[in-house]
């Protein structure tokens, strides 16, 4: 087994850190194999094959949005870009500039606070002892 | 600019930036119950209660020939703690003071910090059930003596097998307490802290406001912290001489697994 989700050594990480990364490197992993079931899927002739393959494919839907969603509640920024972002119609480079403008630039700090709802961002603290 | 009216204070940006530093310092490390329960949430200032799933029924319909019931829910509480600035300090600070003096927040912070712990662990009458009050588990004495902790802990680890409850679990340490297994070094100089963790293994929290010890599962889905706004700065009013903030939350907690949890007496 490797341990190469790490860049850094991990004993000097924080173990929140390391789970972060552990989740990073999950989510990695379920978005490849989604990639690869799509291939296989594009390719494949047989039905009953075709249906098992959609099946194990809408399996790695679940666990990349589980792990998308982990991250999500630990990085209070990357939830608020996200929500810029995701399940909009229209054009999304655009949500995409507007949620980081908003999120990192317009409300890095200041009166605005650093946060869209103008808190802290705290949040959950599992993992950070 | 949203409730909070922080744009209504006489603040540079760059002051209002090293204040929610400072407060994030501060409460980081005293908010324990948020390192051991579930968390749900921000949901926002506008959200006010936690769906139940259940129902109260009611006594008298409108009419005969129907039956009322009404749906509970959880109100969530609005927990604040009041603080003021000097404007001098603030104006020393936009000048590159370094040293200002922020103890009014730092003491806000650590209140609200403590007050979330109590809320969860021991409950807030009235509003919220904590984690000591609805456990149906017999209180364990952890002693005066650190050399019976781990016996207790280990009995209370035990208590939760017996219940089905599975581990990891976490240790919630009031303050006297955590001092004292922090500095205790068993037979050998074995760390104290490191015997519990194993017993335990999961983490030990320092948990100010927590009278004697928590034992709770990390397994999740038994204890739910749900926060509508979370904490953060608002701006109450000003002078001449000072800035009265607040900082605030809006939250509700819920256990859902009442036997997932063992206290620890002193």
């Amino acid at each position: 087994m490797g341990f190469d989700q790490y860049h850094e050594p991990p004993e000097e990480l924080p173990a929140a850190t390391r789970t972060f990364a552990r989740l990073c490197a999950s989510l990695t992993e379920e978005a490849e194999a989604i990639g690869w079931y799509e291939q296989r899927l594009a390719v494949e002739k047989d039905p009953e094959a075709l249906a098992v393959m959609r099946d194990a494919q809408g399996e790695e839907f679940k666990h990349f949005a589980m792990d998308l969603e982990f991250l999500m509640r630990r990085t209070p920024v990357w939830r608020e870009i996200a929500q810029g972002i995701l399940f909009k119609t229209g054009d999304i480079v655009e949500h995409g500039e507007e949620a980081e403008s908003e999120a990192l630039e317009g409300n890095g700090g200041g009166s605005d606070g650093a946060y869209q709802d103008g808190s802290l961002g705290i949040g959950s603290l599992r993992g950070a002892m | 600019m949203n409730h909070l009216l922080r744009g209504h204070a006489p603040i540079s940006d760059s002051v209002w930036k090293e204040l929610d530093e400072e407060a994030t310092e501060r409460l980081t490390p005293a908010l324990a119950a948020r390192k051991l329960v579930d968390f749900s949430g921000p949901h926002g200032w506008e959200y006010s209660a936690t769906n139940l799933g259940r129902v109260s029924a009611l006594a008298s319909p409108p009419c005969a020939g129907v039956t009322g019931l009404q749906r509970r829910v959880l109100p969530l509480v609005e927990a604040r703690a009041d603080f003021a600035l000097s404007r001098a300090e603030i104006r020393d600070s936009d000048r590159g003071a370094e040293d200002a003096d922020w103890e009014p927040l730092d003491k806000a912070a650590h209140q609200i910090a403590v007050s979330e712990n109590i809320a969860v662990f021991h409950g807030w009458t009235g509003a919220i059930e904590g984690i000591t009050e609805a456990t149906p588990h017999d209180k364990i004495p952890l002693g005066k003596d650190t050399a019976g902790y781990p016996a207790a802990v280990a009995d209370a680890v035990e208590r939760l097998l017996s219940a089905g409850v599975t581990g990891p679990y976490g240790l919630a340490l009031g303050r006297e307490q955590y001092r004292l297994v922090a500095e205790t070094g068993e037979n050998g100089g074995y760390p104290l802290l490191d015997h519990l963790r194993k017993i335990l293994d999961g983490p030990l929290v320092w948990a100010p406001g927590v009278k004697g010890a928590v034992v709770v599962s990390l397994r999740g889905g038994d204890f739910l912290f749900e926060s509508g706004q979370d904490l953060s700065i608002g701006y109450d009013s000003h002078d001449a001489d000072v800035v009265r903030l607040y900082l605030e939350q809006s939250f509700t907690f819920h256990v859902a697994t009442p036997e997932a949890a063992v206290a620890l007496t002193v």
